[in-house]
């Protein structure tokens, strides 16, 4: 459809003098045609992106309303009485302030470093596995590769119970029963899920293994025989000639990896129970709400519904706003890299 | 492994050598395909290790759990007593809301899922075209993959007042006929068109803003698959006399096609680990509140025999369906 408007329209500046009737009737109607189509996309996209934005837009809005706000009926979207209290509300219901005290951030820190640590180590194993798939002939290689995709479809529901109590009582083999002399507990401590994620085994890592490969799977065979000839050693190959390549889809196996980390509720919730993680406390702010309110009272007071709705837009508002900054600035990692994993088996 | 050799097919691994790679001094431990081999497990092996200790056993105890009674001891051990498929039978017959909310999400998935595939390829093939601020409509397109993901989504949701605005959002809605598509259902429904399929196409359009949000990475797979297309084949289209139309089926289509396999799958899995999925909360239920731990298990080994039931099915049709082009 382009390459006809496009055709047309070099052709109608060239003959304008000499334009017939019907001629012009024609390019009339290929104008109208190319207008209407774009003021129908243009409608479209904004419709769309309207309704992706709109519950931010909303969110951002009623966060800044002092709670009188909420039950004006005058009041739709704008605040009458611009107030930042019911940031620092939230920030003590969710650990990221002492009550009455000081901005300690600790729940967004713990958030940070543990979702550092985390896709650093998946990013790591994943590579290695990627590339191990990708350039490598082995025994049981599809058999292997099969896991890989079961690992996708498997719902870490199923196997959530019995990873728990794997944890409460860890062992392998009769190895540390050994050493110790008795299995450890390793519930509260984040190294469990250091272990999963070094050993490819948490949130979405099948993704990354299969995103990973597709990009190994790229690159011609004749630039590592080249260096075999050469004399170059496997792990020499991998790391000066495969990787420095391979930087930008790490780095956004990496920023996914970082991003779903940091709002993930169900390996947090399971796996880092000894720190104090921002969704795992977001998560529970409803619950947490009335015992904030009534703290000084003898009176039980209900928190109102609105009020409540109000505390979790400034929550859910505290956890994407650095999410979309980074996005912001890494949006074409971001993309490009899917855009590699979804080209042709 | 560029070495050749004709004892053996290249590409296939016998028994006899697959073991002799890994057994040092033996006849074809020294040869550069067994070197390579080796490299190649050493390279996976973090995930073979990964793989067996953090999904192959605790999907055994889990299945094992899932036909036992388990109690928990006092202090940290638990009890299996086996019982057979008494959990399987009481998951489907005995508890009141698991049935219920499998069909029901299960119906709901399979209708989100075909909506997210058209709703992602219609936008991709926008995106795709050319036209001003396309980078970054792209950009807020896929913005849901971040907006949607972990505890995001479920949060707003447990909330009654959510439940209460949306009801009442409904019914002011459908009294002043302000909301479009109920009065349109009406509508349909009094000129006697309105039927089942009507139905779950309102269900469609009513869903509309989970669809999108739940579309992002497909529409970038999708995209890619667009843009791999050569424009020559356009191009020798439109000399043919192929209006735009018949371009987009007989060119479009057909080129993105293979991808539907893995957005179909990427989108069925999306759909049945949300958080704010029903069965997920009533497996957590019986399991956090009841302490029952065996019915949790069954429950949700029915679940992902469902999701698997599901993958295979789709995959089936897609395959069948679809033509591989090689280039």
């Amino acid at each position: 459809m382009k390459t006809k408007q496009k055709a047309a329209a070099p052709a109608a500046t060239a003959n304008a003098p000499v334009l017939r009737g019907r001629d012009r009737k024609y390019i009339f109607k290929m104008k109208v045609k190319k207008y209407a189509i774009s003021i129908i996309r243009a409608l479209l996209l904004f419709g769309l992106c309207f309704m992706i934005i709109q519950p931010m837009l909303i969110r951002l809005a009623t966060s800044l309303m002092v709670e009188s706000d909420l039950y004006d009926s005058t009041i739709v979207l704008l605040p009458r009485n611009v107030t930042l209290d019911n940031y620092r509300i939230v920030a003590e219901l969710t650990d990221l302030k002492t009550i009455g005290g000081s901005w300690t951030l600790r729940s967004l820190l713990n958030t940070l470093w543990t979702s550092l640590l985390v896709s650093v180590c998946q990013v790591l194993a994943c590579t290695l596995v990627g590339y191990g798939f990708a350039r490598y002939d082995f025994p049981l290689k599809k058999f292997w590769f099969g896991c890989v995709v079961l690992l996708i479809i498997v719902p870490p529901q199923t196997i959530q119970t019995a990873l728990y109590m794997q944890f409460a009582a860890f062992d392998v083999l009769g190895i540390i029963r050994a050493l110790f002399g008795h299995p450890l507990n390793l519930r509260t401590s984040i190294l469990p899920y250091v272990l999963m994620s070094l050993t490819c085994m948490g949130l979405k890592d099948g993704l990354y293994i299969y995103m990973l490969r597709q990009y190994f799977r790229g690159i011609p065979k004749s630039l590592e025989e080249a260096a075999y000839v050469d004399g170059c050693s496997t792990l020499r190959t991998f790391g000066e000639i495969m990787l420095p390549d391979a930087v930008p889809t790490i780095a956004s196996c990496f920023l996914f990896s970082f991003v779903w980390q940091w709002t993930d509720l169900f390996y947090s919730r399971n796996f880092l129970s000894g720190y104090s993680i921002y969704s795992v406390q977001l998560s529970s702010i409803v619950s947490r709400m009335s015992r904030y309110f009534n703290a000084g009272s003898d009176v039980a007071q209900v928190v109102p519904n609105a009020r409540q709705q109000q505390l979790i837009f400034v929550g859910v508002l505290i956890c994407c706003i650095p999410l979309i900054i980074l996005y912001c600035f890494t949006q074409r990692t971001f993309v490009e890299s899917i855009a590699m994993s979804g080209s042709k088996e | 492994m560029s070495k050749k050799n004709k004892n053996f097919d290249r590409n296939r691994w016998g028994l006899r050598e697959s073991v002799l790679t890994f057994i040092p001094g033996s006849s074809v431990y020294g040869t550069m395909r067994s070197r390579q081999a080796r490299h190649g497990v050493l390279f996976i092996l973090p995930f073979i290790l990964g793989f067996l200790i953090f999904m192959v056993r605790p999907l055994v105890t889990s299945l094992m759990m899932s036909m036992s009674n388990v109690t928990l001891m006092p202090g940290e051990g638990y009890n299996m007593a086996p019982v057979g498929f008494t959990n399987y039978s009481n998951a489907l017959g005995v508890d009141p809301y698991f049935n219920q909310y499998l069909v029901e999400e299960v119906g709901r998935m399979a209708v989100n899922a075909i909506a997210t595939l058209v709703m992602s390829f219609v936008i991709a093939v926008i995106l795709n075209q050319n036209f001003r601020g396309r980078t970054l409509a792209r950009a807020i397109f896929f913005l849901p993959v971040i907006l949607a993901s972990g505890v995001l989504p479920g949060i707003e949701s447990q909330n009654e007042f959510y439940d209460m605005m949306a009801g009442v959002a409904e019914s002011v809605g459908s009294a002043s006929g302000v909301n479009i598509s109920a009065s349109l259902r009406n509508l349909l429904s009094i000129s006697g068109i309105g039927s089942g399929v009507f139905d779950v196409l309102f269900e469609m359009i009513d869903a509309i803003y989970d669809i999108v949000m739940a579309s992002g990475i497909q529409i970038i797979v999708f995209l890619s698959g667009l843009q791999a297309i050569s424009p020559s084949l356009y191009e020798a289209a439109d000399v043919e006399g192929c209006s735009a139309w018949e371009a987009f089926w007989k060119i479009t289509f057909p080129m993105v096609s293979p991808l539907l396999l893995v957005n179909t799958i990427y989108t069925i899995i999306d759909f049945f680990m949300k958080n704010d999925n029903r069965v997920m909360e009533r497996i957590n239920e019986v399991m956090y509140s009841k302490f029952d731990f065996g019915g949790a298990s069954a429950m949700s080994w029915i679940y992902f025999g469902v999701a698997i039931l599901f993958i295979a099915i789709s995959s089936f049709i897609i395959t069948k369906g679809v033509h591989y082009y090689e280039d």
